[in-house]
């Protein structure tokens, strides 16, 4: 069984996977408040224009958007599922479950692109690009800059997410992570988690609140 | 006191009805923490001279202050920050809205222009007429980037931000002419956007509004000098020969200008126009691309009125010596266009 | 003891710098680049003193004018004030006084300074090739309409605040994680109380600015019009996320330099302090109430009356935390056996210059007189007061007090309080003429000014020349004293702060022997070892 090696500067293995644990944590509310900016502004712009933002929610593609919301927790799941296949030493299993997760990443983004597809055909471009002739209001201009810069944002870490995922899925499949040693998967199911729990937000904001 | 203080601390004369109480609160806050910083200057020192380091007396007592006294400091610091915010909030609260009845001024900011439109009476561009003893309420926006409107001498400061609306007042208390001074960043000409207010007496304030009535059209320079005080043109480019932000206007139309990747043109109508509209495409040398575009700001009629404007500003020698003056400020370079070359 | 060479000599060579995890070596490698920052800073705010010496146009133009000021604030906000502290000083001794081996996570540390070197050549890149006019603020409309190009710049800054981050974040879990044995919070240093909370506002605040910062720039590269009135965009609501970072950037700023002044107040007196709890205690209440007191930079912007008057209270408050520490550090001075060395010149100008910037802060937090002061030269010098009369002169402070530990050797003293009282004397007659033009009504960022104004510039330009003299001289003097400074011994100042537990300069693991910690910091009022 490969063991993880201590560094120098920790007593031991467990204060070394606590620091480890602490660092995510942190990082991952930094990472809130990366979000957290355009929440404001989301927040702040959806009280200047309650109509428009309104209305501009119905533009948006409510089944896809749903659907993708059942892709992302599910696949949230899997890697929960991951995790604990790996603390059994199991780690063939823990590669498969993670390669499933990134699948249903990959099929996320997938389904991101053809709802971006369809927007553009329509003119539903962001900020002074918005075209659609539907509704030409100034709010909808702000809504889908916030859309496409949230959204956006959001798949760039789903990306950087399924990077992080395929190298588990690697470490994993060579036997890496086992009862002693499992942080770096913990981490990245932690990272994997945030990204699924800020597209929990996503959801209503851009496809359910009318 | 307040004289004697005013000078001390160089504040401006106090033309405002608000300005008074405000410079007297100023005077006592920075009474107050002059007399707390002498106090912890003075013990700071005495500690330093007191229990400088001597030879053999290394060790210390352990020393820590009764909790008493630390509360005594923290409330009393407390609360005389908490009075500060109250007494300026009171007057900040007296700054939002004008007591009685104002006159009311439209003040557009833009780069690098004030202009202003009386409820009551004409507009002007850079020069704004009210009446002494009356609350003055202004309603600020801005055409392009954020502007402040600061008067030293009233001791008020609005931004005007494209978009929307803020406002102002003030109560000149007596006639007389003061700076105003946009205090918020907005560009290259930032600390050149003049203006002033002009503060009538109630009797020459009437006799303004019912004299600058009377308008007419004019010919057709006449009107081009009128849009170009009215867009600004004049806040960049100067008529005299001397070198403002942009080139003078002075002998330019007819002239050959250099531009900034190395060739010539002769400012004719075209020029002159595609200047105007698109500002970015000529740029004469030795001045910076910073003219913004009045495509859609200025009418047909505007700007024919306006090239009309520039032609009719030429010397007696350029009249004489048309239509290729010897020397142009185009073609004389930043060194020595602020001389006027072809007025001999 | 033993043959083990020191951090400096335990391997040799460029390469062996470059690729080093050794926090004291990236504590170095950091303290070079920030000083390097601090000096390319400092020429741009020599060549716009330069400029204001006449009311008209002294030697450049207005949009290279715009450019100095603009370079000026986002050099010394960015590459030295907010970096300085935390990754020279902090890097080197926060692991030493916990009485840990390293930080917990040293290859990101190294990441750190790397990501910063990527920022800082994004930035001067953007400087060379042709730099940006839109004020270190960034404020919108006119960055999005700026003929000059803002993304270089704005980009570098977001790459420095992504170094900021990985830095705060290597801080925290490094003082959960890594204190030595019998190392409870409250034996811990104060300098550790300080940068902690330092890196609480750096992990929370910073990615807002960075989301920020790259709305401006989509708004300017590709007119998006997030902030555009004319798309329906409020330029006032990037005024608000901005501040939302950049005022607890204050606190990033100063509350390293209380965490330096902390430690040389209580050596130099040889004394414990007069407050260990209002001290340590007052850094975690400015990291809080600190993120609640951004709109007082937005007074005169159009905001409702209430919000001024909410941010107004909020700032009252926060400014009495700063006042406790100022009581403290004063406090301690008292009965205590003071050392009049340079690090000591350095506190007592710290204490004066802050002192004064601190009060003029309460001055300005009250609504009615920020009307007059807000965007004058009033609002310049005081946070100048803070900025250089706090953070530099720490960081100038924390320079010389711990020259011996990093290096082991012992720079002129005279040399070092002659620079102190230029710096200090420079810095004075820079800013409180300042003070008088703000009140007289003289707006900032304004490349031309009435004539009336002259005499202040003058002078206010005069001191700049002074401020430059001390600190060259203060480099050519440290410079001298790395190779030909005599050995310093392990504790010169007699302190007994827990870094001077390890030898000077320290082990490439700090310790011979790991230490265990059985009393508070700073007593000395224990009877010496």
């Amino acid at each position: 069984m490969w063991e993880p090696t201590l560094r120098f500067q920790f007593e031991d293995r467990a204060k070394q996977a606590h620091a480890a644990r602490l660092g995510m944590w942190v990082f991952l509310v930094s990472e809130m408040l990366l979000f957290g900016a355009l929440f404001a502004l989301y927040a702040a712009y959806r009280t200047t224009y309650p109509a428009a933002f309104a209305g501009a929610t119905r533009l948006t593609d409510l089944t896809l958007g749903t659907a993708n919301t059942y892709v992302l927790v599910t696949s949230s799941l899997v890697v929960a599922l991951s995790l604990a296949a790996a603390r059994r030493a199991l780690g063939r299993l823990a590669g498969g479950l993670l390669a499933l997760a990134l699948a249903m990443g990959a099929l996320f983004l997938v389904l991101k692109g053809v709802e971006y597809s369809a927007h553009f055909r329509e003119g539903l471009y962001p900020g002074t690009y918005y075209r659609y002739a539907g509704m030409p209001d100034r709010g909808a201009q702000v809504f889908f800059s916030l859309y496409y810069l949230m959204t956006g944002l959001h798949a760039l870490h789903v990306l950087i997410g399924m990077i992080v995922l395929a190298w588990l899925a690697w470490l994993a499949l060579r036997g890496r992570f086992g009862p002693d040693g499992d942080t770096p998967l913990e981490l990245g199911a932690m990272y994997w988690h945030f990204v699924d729990i800020i597209w929990l937000f996503l959801w209503p904001m851009f496809y359910l609140i009318h | 006191m307040n004289e004697l203080m005013r000078r001390l601390l160089m504040l401006p004369e106090q033309a405002s009805t608000i300005a008074g109480p405000l410079d007297r609160l100023h005077y006592a806050e920075f009474l107050a923490l002059n007399l707390i910083a002498l106090v912890l200057g003075a013990a700071g020192l005495w500690f330093l001279v007191r229990y400088r380091r001597r030879p053999g007396r290394l060790a210390t007592p352990r020393f820590t202050y009764p909790v008493w006294l630390e509360a005594t400091f923290i409330g009393g610091l407390l609360a005389m920050f908490l009075l500060w915010f109250v007494l300026g909030y009171r007057q900040y609260l007296g700054f939002q809205v004008p007591p009685g009845e104002a006159v009311e001024v439209y003040v557009t900011a833009k780069q690098w222009m004030w202009k202003f439109a009386n409820a009551e009476g004409p507009s002007a561009v850079g020069v704004m007429t009210v009446p002494a003893g009356r609350p003055v309420k202004l309603i600020l926006t801005s055409r392009d980037v954020i502007h402040s409107f600061y008067v030293p001498d009233f001791r008020i400061k609005q931004d005007a931000v494209p978009g929307r609306y803020t406002t102002v007042w003030f109560e000149a208390r007596e006639p007389g002419r003061h700076q105003i001074l946009c205090a918020e960043y907005c560009g290259t000409g930032h600390s050149q956007m003049p203006g002033e207010v002009v503060v009538l007496s109630g009797r020459d304030y009437d006799a303004w509004l019912a004299g600058e009535r009377v308008t007419g059209e004019g010919d057709l320079a006449a009107f081009g000098q009128r849009v170009a005080a009215d867009q600004g043109c004049l806040g960049c480019h100067t008529v005299n020969g001397t070198r403002g932000l942009g080139p003078t206007w002075r002998d330019l139309y007819g002239s050959t200008v250099s531009l900034t990747d190395g060739s010539r043109v002769t400012a004719d109508e075209a020029y002159l126009t595609e200047s105007m509209m698109d500002p970015q495409a000529k740029v004469v040398a030795g001045y910076p691309p910073v003219m913004p575009s009045y495509l859609g700001i200025l009418e047909a009629p505007e700007t024919a009125a306006l090239v009309q404007f520039i032609k009719s500003i030429a010397s007696e020698a350029a009249r004489a010596g048309a239509p290729s003056p010897t020397a142009s400020p185009g073609t004389s370079g930043p060194a020595t266009s602020g001389a006027d070359g072809g007025d001999r | 003891m033993s043959a083990e060479p020191d951090y400096l000599h335990a391997t040799r060579g460029l390469g062996s710098w470059l690729t080093t995890t050794d926090h004291k070596r990236i504590g170095i490698l950091f303290l070079w680049t920030v000083s390097a920052a601090l000096l390319l800073g400092g020429v741009f705010a020599i060549l716009l003193r330069l400029e204001l010496l006449t009311p008209g146009r002294t030697f450049v133009d207005p949009m290279t004018y715009n450019r100095f000021f603009t370079l000026h604030g986002v050099i010394m906000v960015w590459m030295f004030m907010i970096p300085s502290i935390p990754t020279s000083f902090g890097n080197f001794m926060l692991p030493i006084m916990l009485g840990a081996k390293d930080v917990a996570f040293p290859r990101l540390n190294l990441a750190s300074w790397y990501v910063y070197l990527a920022g800082a050549a994004i930035v001067l890149t953007g400087m060379v090739l042709g730099g940006t006019d839109t004020g270190w603020t960034f404020y919108t409309p006119y960055s999005s309409k700026t003929p000059a190009d803002v993304a270089p710049v704005v980009l570098g800054v977001f790459v420095l605040g992504v170094s900021t981050i990985i830095t705060g974040i290597n801080f925290i879990v490094t003082t959960h994680t890594l204190r030595a044995r019998g190392m409870t919070w409250h034996r811990m240093p104060l300098f550790v109380w300080s940068i902690y909370a330092t890196s609480v506002i750096q992990v929370l605040a910073t990615p807002v600015l960075g989301m920020a910062l790259v709305l401006v720039a989509l708004d300017h590269a590709l007119a998006l019009g997030v902030f555009d009135p004319a798309a329906g965009g409020d330029p006032i609501l990037y005024q608000h996320v901005f501040w939302f970072y950049s005022h607890p950037a204050v606190y990033i700023m100063v509350l390293p330099a209380f965490a330096v002044i902390s430690e040389t107040v209580c050596a130099l007196s040889h004394k414990n302090p007069a407050s260990y709890r209002a001290i340590a205690y007052s850094s975690v209440g400015i990291a809080f109430v600190g993120f609640l007191t951004w709109g007082h930079h937005m007074f005169v912007s159009g905001m409702s009356a209430l919000d001024v008057g909410v941010f107004s209270v909020l700032s009252m408050l926060v400014a009495i935390f700063s006042a406790i520490k100022v009581f403290a550090w004063v406090g301690t001075m008292y009965r205590g056996s003071i050392a009049f060395r340079t690090p000591m010149a350095y506190v007592i100008a710290f204490l004066v210059l802050f002192g004064v910037g601190g009060m003029t802060g309460v001055a300005v937090a009250t609504a009615a007189l920020d009307v007059h002061w807000h965007d004058t030269y009033f609002i310049v010098a005081h946070f100048h007061f803070i900025m250089v009369g706090g953070t530099i002169t720490a960081f100038l402070a924390g320079l010389h007090y711990w020259f011996p530990k990093m290096f082991g050797r012992l720079y002129p003293e005279r040399w070092g309080l002659l620079a102190a009282a230029l710096v200090f004397g420079g810095f004075l007659l820079t800013f409180i003429p300042q003070f008088l033009l703000g009140n007289a009504g003289m707006p900032r960022r304004y490349y031309e000014y009435p004539e009336r104004y002259q005499a202040l510039h003058v002078l206010s330009t005069g001191g700049s020349w002074l401020i430059g003299v001390g600190l060259a001289v203060t480099v050519v003097y440290l410079v001298w004293a790395l190779r030909y400074g005599p050995p310093s011994g392990d504790n010169p100042w007699g302190s007994k702060g827990f870094e001077w537990l390890a030898p000077s300069p320290p082990p490439p693991h700090n310790f011979h022997e790991t230490p265990v910690i059985t009393h508070g910091p700073h007593e000395y009022f224990r009877p010496e070892a």
